[in-house]
């Protein structure tokens, strides 16, 4: 078996270090999470000379080992931690070539830790034109180590680094800094109790607010009585560190860097005039959010359409060509229509992401977030929040994926929290047809349809929900959360392609995996619920031909009843019957409560399901149209779909959580049942309420 | 003493102090130190958050952070 030798790839963000990975690995890599935590774990494999392997781990972007956010306090475990099973045997630090001076501030803690520690210098194609020059022997010698000038974009220099890491046990592994002239008399101390332990890694210990868990006991037992020091002095010492640091690396880079400001040619600073501008940098944005509804809604209509209609023909295709059965029907209507549920999300959330890659590539978003900050905190969201609230308007399952970049947990949470009530795709099936029924088809000011324009309320509807719960969210919401922000604006970039495809495939995967088995399963058990139940169900064909036989029904229309009826009886239809009184006071009989029940799985089921109950046997819009305006109430002899009834089921959708998959995602996110729980009951309550209200109200 | 919230767009300070207490450590680490040159590059509406310059880091920061950050005007 080929050695294996572990390497860590750590950086500041925006340097181009999942670039250089991508480079290392190609498609040759695993996402997954860190055990217990939601902190994406990047790792691949790169093949080295001389029969070796490299093991990378892609770590998340840290400015420091001070951690102040989960994903950075992984970096900090991981080098703290020897027996870790990923600890590093050589440590590649990613610098970006035009901040060269703050990536090294990372470089000397990492090199500090007794690492062997090369640094890679990224973006080196951009040198020429930024007037940048540096001496890279003189700054190998300060630095004590091997430096490499990398090219992601131009694939250059990675030859070089892979014959850096194999001869990676020459590298040196004395330390840049000496951490104790920040307050010699502190680390006397610390050196008397603890005489055979690093100093600095014992600093990182005392300073750091991180689990520790994982270290050994020994390590670091009697550590406590060194955390009395005050909090600020400990926050004091943790400045003179930063201070020192810096000193040095001013002092490195004095001889070894050059720039020529008068040469650099600034693009950026145009572009931002532009970009972050007062007003247009307001219309920009909104104009390339319309772009993406259009895209999102447009363009992804024709692939979905097309894996509907091919999973309709699969299922058919099974139920005609394999033997009748159980089996054939579980095959055909739960598993192959389950799956075509999850497919069908593919092309919106692969649309979606390959937006968001490409913003976040070329460091737009990081504008978007300054332009968006001050509007969205009065509501205790924070400018990361309007990425995935837009995108919820697709559908929330990847807006709540999207949130992961929120530094503040408390803004995180109330961001996923409250993105489900924005309008998803989803709701749209159910918002057309019943605006058909009940909303007249009449023009106000002889413009605007008045159709139309309920539908737009129902956006504004959804939005203004987010918003205000955000709202009420922050203000009981007890969650001690530190909301600093500090947004590096990064410089533009065009995306590079490797990086923007390897986003979406990845996002796209693991919602297929993660929130789709779980789509899967719901599906089954619906499929289940509907076809099998007690008693008259298994007689059905026997009695609805009997009750029929005087009437002069074909085939065809004698199977659509015996659907019917077969629906009413089965245990789904004995679950609607149970939650009809339940549903009553909103209008409702348990025919629609069925489908509320059902679409409980997904919104869009509503329409399946209400054309199966009224036997209709096409789902062609027109005659479930026609077949549920002439339903009526038995009891008032009025139609069923009423102006009152209609209102209350459209807000009954705009607010209720009837989505499975957004739940499964909430959980995978929060890393507990605790939150999706409480989304369900709080958003299914309020749909209720409201329903009830608009209802008894109208009627 | 004038902080960075003070600062028009396209002025230029030197960092002087901070309060230690309420200043991320983050931001010190990007730059943000006592000495070091500022610069406010764009201001979003109502001036908040601030777009700055420090040092040749673009970043960016809520007002109330750039208060407690006081500046010598160049």
């Amino acid at each position: 078996m080929a050695r294996q030798i572990n390497v860590a790839l750590i950086g500041n963000p925006n340097t181009g270090k999942t670039s250089v990975f991508n480079r290392l690995t190609g498609l040759n890599q695993q996402v997954g999470n860190y055990p217990g935590i939601t902190v994406e774990k990047k790792q691949g494999v790169c093949k080295l000379d001389r029969g070796l392997k490299a093991h990378i781990i892609d770590l998340p972007g840290t400015y420091s080992l001070n951690a102040s956010s989960l994903d950075e306090s992984v970096v900090i475990e991981l080098l703290l931690n020897k027996n870790d099973k990923d600890f590093p045997d050589v440590a590649i630090v990613v610098a970006d070539v035009e901040n060269l001076k703050r990536n090294l501030l990372l470089f000397t803690q990492i090199k500090d830790l007794g690492i062997p520690t090369i640094l890679a210098i990224n973006m080196a194609d951009r040198m020429k034109r930024k007037a940048i020059s540096i001496d890279i022997e003189a700054l190998e010698e300060r630095l004590e180590t091997k430096i490499v000038l990398l090219s992601s974009r131009k694939n250059e220099g990675f030859s070089s680094l892979k014959e850096l890491v194999v001869n990676y046990s020459q590298l040196s592994t004395k330390p840049c800094v000496n951490a104790s002239v920040i307050s010699p008399e502190y680390f006397d101390r610390l050196k008397k109790v603890f005489p055979n332990q690093d100093l600095y890694k014992l600093w990182l210990v005392i300073t750091q607010d991180v689990n520790f868990g994982k270290l050994e006991r020994g390590e670091v037992q009697g550590i406590a009585t060194f955390k009395t020091e005050s909090k600020s002095n400990l926050k004091r010492l943790q400045q003179k560190e930063t201070i020192a640091r810096y000193q040095f690396i001013n002092g490195v880079l004095k001889e070894t860097l050059t720039i020529d400001t008068a040469n650099a040619k600034d693009f950026r600073s145009r572009l931002d005039r532009i970009l972050t501008h007062k007003v247009w940098g307001y219309v920009i944005f909104f104009g390339i959010l319309m772009l993406i509804f259009q895209v999102i809604f447009d363009w992804s209509s024709y692939p979905m359409d097309f894996i509907d209609s091919s999973f309709a023909s699969l299922s058919e295709w099974v139920k005609n060509t394999l033997p009748p059965g159980d089996f054939t029907n579980l095959l055909a209507e739960g598993i192959i229509s389950g799956l075509g549920g999850i497919i069908i999300f593919i092309p919106q959330i692969a649309f979606l992401f390959l937006f968001i890659a490409i913003l976040e590539e070329s460091g737009y978003m990081s504008r978007v977030v300054f332009l968006m900050d001050r509007i969205m905190r009065r509501f205790g969201l924070s400018g990361k929040s309007v990425v995935p609230l837009v995108s919820g308007t697709a559908c929330a399952i990847p807006a709540i994926m999207a949130t992961r970049n929120i530094e503040s947990w408390k803004e995180r949470l109330i961001t996923i929290l409250v993105t489900p009530f924005t309008t998803c795709s989803a709701r749209l099936p159910v918002y057309l047809i019943i605006i058909a029924l009940v909303i007249p088809e009449q023009r106000v000011l002889g413009i605007f349809s008045l159709q139309g324009l309920t539908l737009m309320f129902l956006y504004l509807l959804g939005f203004g929900a987010a918003i205000f719960s955000a709202w009420l969210l922050n203000k009981f919401l007890n969650i001690r959360s530190k909301t600093f922000f500090v947004v590096e604006m990064p410089n533009y970039k065009v995306p590079m392609f490797k990086n923007v495809a390897i986003t979406v495939i990845e996002k796209t995967k693991s919602f297929v995996l993660g929130a789709g088995k779980i789509i899967l399963a719901i599906s089954i058990i619906l499929w289940v619920l509907a076809s099998y139940g007690p008693g008259d169900f298994n007689e059905a064909s026997e009695i609805v031909t009997q009750q029929n036989s005087a009437s002069n029904l074909t085939e065809e229309e004698l199977e659509t009843k015996i659907a019917a009826f077969k629906l009413e009886k089965s245990y789904i239809g004995i679950m609607g019957k149970a939650i009809e009184p339940a549903v009553a006071p909103l209008g409702y009989d348990w025919k629609i409560g069925i489908a509320i029940v059902s679409s409980f799985a997904a919104r869009e089921v509503f329409v399946g399901t209400l054309a199966t109950i009224y036997s209709v046997g096409s789902e062609e819009e027109e005659t479930i149209k026609n077949r549920m305006a002439a339903e009526v109430n038995p009891v008032l002899g009025t139609p069923r779909f009423n102006f009152a009834s209609g209102v209350s089921l459209l807000l009954f959708y705009a607010f209720a959580m009837q989505c499975m998959s957004t739940l499964a995602v909430v959980k995978r996110e929060t890393n507990s049942w605790k939150w999706p729980m409480w989304q369900l009951i709080a958003m299914s309550a309020i749909a209720y309420v409201v329903a009830l209200g608009a209802y008894q109200f109208l009627k | 003493m004038p902080t960075i919230a003070h600062l028009k767009r396209g002025q230029r300070a030197i960092i002087k102090s901070f309060e230690v207490e309420n200043v991320p450590l983050k931001l010190l680490e990007m730059g943000c130190l006592p000495g070091n040159e500022v610069m406010v590059v764009q201001q979003a509406p109502f001036r908040d958050p601030l777009y700055l310059n420090i040092n040749g880091s673009h970043l960016a920061i809520r007002k109330e952070t750039a208060a407690l950050i006081e500046i010598e005007l160049l």
